[in-house]
């Protein structure tokens, strides 16, 4: 995962460039906690450009993240969601909880 | 002796979590001789993945133990049974419940259950307390459209 912080926005952008399961989810979830408790950003988004995989782990993360983002004041985005990783989010129904742009 | 099926594969392999990506590329290979889309394919993946990853954190909960995946292929159908000889599980239909976890300190969603019996057509659910589990799932692949134009070029 790699992570930039944009601070005139308060903005952290998290790209992520793995297959998400419960194997590579403990390694990002322990960075993103890291930069979102850093920076306190006022958005987060996360780029799924490079995850071509994801299954229910991937879920729990986005939503443990979401929770700590909202929890210190900040919101989170998702950009770059491909479709086969959209239909699991839409199953699960992330959209009504967490952006989709 | 000669099977009843069309193909078949059995995997063995240790509970250790990098083994979930070997675990859904490997079915998925197996799944790829029945021509699925690109879609199909990605949800055989995602069942695959989830039912894995269940064997390995609650069947075994993190200890090492030996998941077994068996895969069956006839009529245009895949059938994969994925199990373990983990602690089994105690109330099976509130399991399958979406959103129900026994682990949700671990940030687990509870949406495995419902994630496999979405993805494919069936899903049948076996366990004993302290024996272990298994999870039999089946999905047909649908024939590819191409044969009704190539059937059209012909007349
Ligand atoms: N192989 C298994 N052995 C023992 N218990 C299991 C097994 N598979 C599932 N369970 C039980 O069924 C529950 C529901 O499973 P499900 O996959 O739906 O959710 P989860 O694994 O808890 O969360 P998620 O899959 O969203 O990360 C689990 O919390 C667990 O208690
Ligand atoms: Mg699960």
């Amino acid at each position: 995962m790699n992570s930039k912080y944009i601070a005139e926005d308060k903005l952290l952008l998290l790209e992520i460039n793995e297959e998400l399961d419960h194997h590579t989810t403990e390694t990002i979830r322990r960075k993103a906690d890291f930069e979102i408790e850093k920076y306190m950003p006022k958005k987060t988004i996360f780029d799924f450009n490079g995850v071509t995989f994801m299954d229910s782990a991937g879920i729990g993360m986005l939503l443990g993240r979401y929770k700590i983002a909202k929890m210190l004041g900040g919101s989170v985005e998702m950009i770059n969601v491909k479709p086969s990783i959209k239909k699991v989010f839409d199953m699960c129904g992330i959209p009504k909880i967490i952006k989709i742009s | 002796m000669k099977s009843i099926y069309e193909n078949e594969m059995k995997l063995e392999f240790l509970s250790k979590s990098n083994n979930e990506a070997f675990a859904r590329i490997a079915v998925a290979a197996f799944a790829s001789q029945l021509d699925p889309t690109l879609e199909e394919l990605a949800d055989i993946k995602t069942a695959v993945s989830e039912a894995v990853t269940n064997c390995i954190i609650h069947g075994y909960e993190d200890m090492e133990g030996i998941v077994k995946i068996e895969s069956r292929i006839y009529d245009n159908t895949i059938e994969i049974e994925i199990s373990d000889s983990g602690k089994g599980i105690e109330d099976i239909k509130t399991a399958r419940e979406p959103l129900y976890t026994s682990k949700p300190n671990l940030e687990r969603s509870g949406m495995g259950f419902t994630i496999m019996e979405s993805f494919m057509d069936e899903m049948k659910v076996e366990s004993i307390l302290g024996m272990g589990t298994k999870v039999t799932m089946k999905k047909a692949i649908k024939k590819y459209e191409k044969s009704k134009e190539e059937e059209c070029m012909y007349v």
